[in-house]
């Protein structure tokens, strides 16, 4: 028999997954850099293994909610900090994408204008400060993550600071993202005002809508969400990962270690932002389009029960969550349109009463009986 | 010359760091004394928690701090270690560290341990981890993220585990341990701080007499190596412990000596037995 | 124009039958005499001028031969005496084009403001000082004598101010000065407009000075009414907000329940309104005005039961973890407003206003107040102080504030604590509903409703400082105001986000809100 000492000091040791985990990532990128495609582009239409373009966009779609939720279940479940705010972070991504796919239209545009149309519409003669730059590919992947980490630094440097906590911060963050919702929902913003950017051409030269663009977004889309868990397990298995959680159960004991607090807040806040950013910029050239309407609170609270479905503070948890409902959503909302609300309120009430530990904690603890 | 080499830029705090995270410079005792509180006051909403209360420990004493409900032990013990900022009075660690421009971590940082009424750890995480969170490191941020447990830092782990009895439950759950392991496990995380002064607050509470007494003997170990300030109510403790004692009443301190000498007091009498 | 104006100071003496020459003009003349003749009739204040006019107006006025008539019902009438005449077989329309119709219709108004109803002068004044073109200055005979006779204080000032725009027009230099001096004493849009345009056409330097300072004044009276309309537009969204918030200062404010169905609250009370009005409507038609009366305490109750429904089922289960509670009213809030929708259509709903809340009081020219928003104020604070009474003087606020102070101790001396829970979560949420109720007043009613004021509700709770009800009343108005100040420099969503952008700046200052509560315990 080994000593308890040397089992919970090896278990400090660095390790990202056991084989099962490694198994599993490795089953994803063989289905998402092997199986969609060949089914989708090499198998003929009419054949049953045929993977449609509608289920390309939506698992693609629901692939950028999972990178979300997993920047969520960071900030919420790891740190014990909930945001209502993150969607706000998902759109800025999103819109700075958006930025240059519609420099992307060129000319092909309604009014054949090297503008948008929303400008020319508004009769807008340069571009506003904000656009500079835009037709540069690399510019707008550079403001993806950039914009919505500063965003995150600086509110998030003054309100951990201030020592605002709990359902305050929550409320607070609520309340940025929808003023920032409104702020775009003005023509003046000069981001497209209510209908954000739409009808998207190309994207780095090549036509957005064939079937080739969309397996390659797809691809990259689950490459860089695997990298985000691997990232965020990283992070979550590292000393600072145990400090997060340390000052979600025990902020004063932490202080009194001598970690300052607001630093490992700051740091897990921005890095989950610059993740939801990414997301946001994955998720417009798929969807094809970006508006306000991302931003509105609703949203970002949803964003909160994927985590809360899947399981706080379990990174696979998060993504599961965010496949469940999301797939329940696009499932519920075409079969039974008018009930998609009662079923969304109904697992918002029935998974934070019943399901305290998500799916996840579920099946932990029918495996432990 | 050396006046204008003084104001030079980039002579001044050359010793303590000035970048955020460690501005605290290093423990200058040379007068034998580790801490000196002079003339506090705390008030709320027009409560005076503390009124002009002066305290001195010296390096390597053991004080006992004693006194009724609301006398403000608490207050001072948030005081220092900048939890609450004094509305009035000086708070000197050392002869140099004004504790009063610190935040919290720095405080810690600076070498001072606090251990809470209610025993606060971190409940969610192996005993193991708990002990490695609180050990001294390099606590900033990119550190941490990169931190890998080297071997002789797991030993000095293992050595806390044995000397708080925690051994054979280092891999469990903080969360499930009794609450005397708690106590415990909070006092070894204090050490694994390696902090020079050490305030501890109510350390017995709930822990059956035989733990009560090997806290005591753990505690007379340290006096000397570390300086220590306990706040009990156990009399019984306090006596087993106890060289010096301070009396607080009211926010101020009432009396200070050998604890045969403070219960004969007639004005500790009277606060402890109603006047 | 000076010879109209003598022509019609001649005519205004005779007050004898009209003169058929004039009536002839109206009949044959072109446009530009017909304009001369119709002021002409109406100055010379014949009682039998307004039916000449009128008859214009309603196209009666015809001509036959050289004879103008007025064709009634299939009876013929001479125009200049009034006789009755036999029907004439060949008869010709005398045609009014859009320019005859305005000075007909002008010079009815001239003739109304002599009329001894209060109403119809008041109507003739609005329509004088409203005319693009205004009255002509052939007026100027009839609005004097109106004015020597006019004595009512609420109508004589309108009355004056019409005078001086004639005046101004057609008056000589004395009349003029008189007038602008007049003018000064006005606060009304139209005066400042009549100035300014009058400061463009005049030359002569020392009518022009006397125009620029009657301007001042007129405008820093203005500006004066604009403010104290600003100042009522804040006190009134005020007051929705502290209505909006007030129950949540119970819920959230004393018992710490994030509750997220709360704006859904407020919307099943402008439902339960809804309802109560429709069942009026088509059940007691006749004392539909007072449906109100029943719809207050049925939004209440309506709302106060599905609260403490809420509270039973799930908010009990999850005391003291604020983040769950948040999510889970979330969904509550979702599934009430998609059970609204499917009850009553997701389109909006009409609430009609009882007729005494229709309309308002106009306290200074231009500054209507409406009746509504008054009744929403006095509302407000007839609830805010409904519940201080019930928070300090009944034994149910006497339980709330136990139990929320030290839920442990309140327990230990034999307080129901759970019940008292409900009843006050109750209690919370029938304060939505009144809010509800009033809302249905002045906006949509819609099951969006309360989605739009959950955030505004917190923020005024939480700017307020949590359990502190004078708080959240200071914070109701304050954002009231700084959203109408705001919104009357900036506009409104800037001014919208200014404001929570402010929140979110001050929160950060002052974690406790305004009313912080300072102690050992504050941040436990």
């Amino acid at each position: 028999m080994t000593s308890p000492i040397l089992t919970a000091r090896s278990g400090l040791a660095r390790r990202l997954y056991g084989p099962a985990g490694w198994l599993a990532i490795l089953v994803a990128v063989l289905v998402a850099f092997l199986l969609f495609p060949v089914l989708n582009l090499a198998v003929a239409p009419e054949s049953p293994f045929h993977i449609s373009a509608y289920w390309v966009t939506l698992i693609g779609k629901i692939m950028c909610y999972a990178m979300v939720a997993i920047a969520m279940d960071l900030i919420w479940g790891y740190a014990g900090i909930l945001s209502l705010g993150h969607g706000l972070f998902f759109a800025l991504g999103g819109y700075a994408m958006g930025m240059y796919l519609m420099r992307q239209i060129g000319r092909d545009g309604q009014y054949q204008s090297d503008m948008p149309d929303f400008m020319v519409f508004l009769d807008w003669k340069e571009f506003p400060l904000a656009w500079w730059n835009s037709d540069q590919f690399w510019w707008c992947a550079l403001l993806v993550v950039a914009v919505p980490g500063l965003l995150a630094y600086a509110f998030g440097f003054f309100a951990f600071r201030s020592r605002v906590k709990g359902v305050y911060f929550s409320i607070i963050t609520q309340a940025l993202t929808y003023a920032a919702m409104l702020l775009f929902f003005r023509n003046n913003t000069g981001f497209g005002g209510n209908n954000g950017f739409t009808d998207f051409k190309r994207i780095l030269g090549t036509p957005i809508t064939t079937p080739e663009t969309r397996m390659v977004l797809f691809a990259v889309t689950a490459a860089v969400l695997i990298g985000t868990l691997l990232l965020a397990r990283t992070i979550v298995t590292s000393k600072l990962g145990r400090i997060l959680t340390a000052i979600r159960d025990a902020e004063q004991r932490v202080m009194f270690c001598g970690y300052n607090p607001v630093h490992y807040k700051l740091f897990i806040w921005v890095v989950s932002a610059m993740i939801c950013g990414l997301a946001g910029a994955l998720y417009v050239p798929q969807v094809g389009i970006i508006n306000p309407g991302e931003m509105s609170p609703a949203n970002s609270i949803e964003i909160a029960i994927w985590v809360a479905v899947g399981g706080r503070g379990t990174l696979v948890g998060a993504v599961l969550g965010a496949f469940l409902v999301n797939g329940g959503k696009s499932f519920l909302t075409q079969q039974f349109p008018e009930y998609w609300f009662y079923f969304l309120g109904l697992i918002f009430i029935l998974s934070t009463l019943f399901l305290p530990n998500g799916v996840v904690g579920l099946v932990k603890s029918w495996r432990k009986k | 010359m050396s006046a204008a080499a003084m104001h030079a830029p980039g002579q001044s705090g050359s010793g303590d760091a000035s970048l955020g995270h460690v501005a605290t410079g290093t423990l200058d005792a040379t007068h034998g004394v580790v801490l000196y509180l002079e003339d506090i006051s705390v008030s709320f909403d027009g409560f005076k928690a503390l009124n002009k209360l002066s305290l001195a420990i010296d390096v390597g004493e053991l004080r006992c701090v004693i006194g009724p409900n609301g006398a403000g032990k608490t207050t001072m013990m948030d005081v220092i270690t900048g939890k609450t900022r004094p509305d009035e009075g000086t708070v000197f660690f050392g002869q140099t560290i004004d504790l009063t421009r610190l935040t919290e971590p720095e405080i810690a940082h600076a070498g001072i341990g606090r251990k809470f009424q209610k025993p606060t750890i971190f409940e969610h995480h192996s005993v193991f981890e708990n002990l490695e969170l609180s050990m001294k490191a390099d606590k900033r941020v990119r550190k941490t993220l990169f931190a890998k447990l080297s071997s002789e830092e797991g030993d000095r782990i293992a050595e806390m585990l044995d000397r708080i009895r925690l051994a054979d439950s280092a891999g469990r759950e903080a969360g499930l341990l009794s609450h005397g392991q708690k106590q415990w496990l909070e006092i070894g995380m204090l050490l694994m701080q390696e902090p020079k002064l050490l305030l501890l607050d109510e350390p017995v509470a709930g822990m059956s007499d035989d733990e009560t007494e090997r806290t005591a003997e753990l505690f007379l170990t340290l006096a000397g190596k570390h300086s220590l300030v306990v706040v009990e109510h156990d009399m019984a403790f306090i006596g087993k412990i106890a060289r010096k004692v301070t009396v607080l009443h009211e926010g101020s301190v009432l009396a200070e000596g050998p604890l045969a000498q403070v219960q004969e007091d007639p004005r500790v009498i009277e606060v402890y037995l109603g006047r | 124009m000076r010879l109209i104006l003598l022509l019609a100071i001649f005519f205004s003496t005779q007050a004898a039958a009209l003169d058929r020459a004039l009536v002839d003009k109206l009949g044959f003349g072109e446009s530009d005499e017909k304009v001369v003749a119709i002021n002409a009739i109406a100055a010379s204040g014949d009682p039998r001028a307004a039916e000449v006019l009128g008859a214009l107006a309603e196209g009666e006025l015809q001509t036959s031969g050289k004879l103008v008539i007025i064709v009634k019902n299939d009876e013929a009438f001479d125009a200049a005496s009034g006789d009755k005449l036999a029907l004439p077989e060949e008869r010709e329309d005398v045609v009014a084009n859009n320019r005859l119709r305005g000075a007909v219709s002008a010079a009815l108004a001239a003739l109304k403001l002599l009329s001894p109803d209060r109403q119809q002068r008041l109507a003739a004044l609005k329509e004088l000082s409203d005319n693009a073109e205004g009255a002509d200055v052939a007026m100027l005979g009839i609005v004097r004598r109106a004015l020597a006779a006019e004595t009512d204080p609420g109508v004589k000032p309108l009355l004056e101010q019409v005078a001086a725009s004639l005046e101004l027009k057609g008056g000589d230099r004395e009349a003029r000065i008189a007038a602008l001096q007049r003018l000064a004493g006005s606060s009304s849009a139209n005066a400042k407009t009549l100035l300014l345009s009058y400061i463009e056409t005049e030359k002569d330097a020392d009518l022009l000075a006397e125009a620029r300072k009657s301007l001042r004044a007129v405008e820093g009276k203005r500006a004066w009414a604009e403010r104290a309309g600003l100042a009522f537009t804040g006190i009134s969204l005020g007051s929705i907000l502290l209505l909006a918030a007030l129950g949540l200062a119970i819920t959230y404010g004393l018992m710490g329940v994030i509750n997220m169905a709360h704006g859904e609250l407020i919307m099943i009370g402008a439902y339960t309104t809804y309802a109560v009005q429709t069942l009026f409507r088509t059940k007691f038609g006749a004392a539909f005005d007072w449906y109100l009366l029943a719809a207050l305490p049925a939004a209440f109750a309506v709302s106060a039961a599905v609260g403490m429904l809420l509270e039973r089922l799930v908010i009990r289960w999850l005391y003291g973890r604020p983040l769950e509670t948040l999510l889970a009213t979330w969904g509550i809030s979702l599934v009430l407003i998609q059970t609204v929708r499917t009850l009553f259509g997701a389109q909006n709903v009409q609430v009609e206003n009882p007729a005494f809340m229709s309309g308002g009081v106009e306290v200074l020219s231009g500054v209507v107040l409406p009746y509504s928003r008054i009744v929403i104020v006095i509302f407000a604070a007839a609830v805010l102080a409904g519940m201080w009474l019930l928070l300090t003087r009944t034994r149910l606020g006497l339980f709330v504030r136990g139990v929320t102070q030290n839920r442990a101790m309140a327990s230990c001396v034999g307080v129901p604590t759970h019940r008292v829970d409900t009843w006050a979560f109750g209690l919370g949420s029938g304060i939505a509903g009144l809010a509800g109720c009033a809302l249905s007043q002045i906006g949509n009613v819609g099951p969006d409703l309360g989605q739009g004021y959950i955030v505004d509700s917190f923020m005024v709770v939480v700017l307020g400082g949590v359990g502190q009800l004078a708080g959240t009343v200071y914070a109701a108005l304050g954002l009231g105001f700084a959203n109408k100040l705001l919104e009357s420099w900036q506009g409104a969503v800037i001014a919208k986000i200014l404001v929570l952008v402010f929140i979110v700046i001050f929160i950060q200052k002052r974690p406790q809100g305004l009313f912080a509560v300072k102690g050992r315990m504050a941040d436990a």
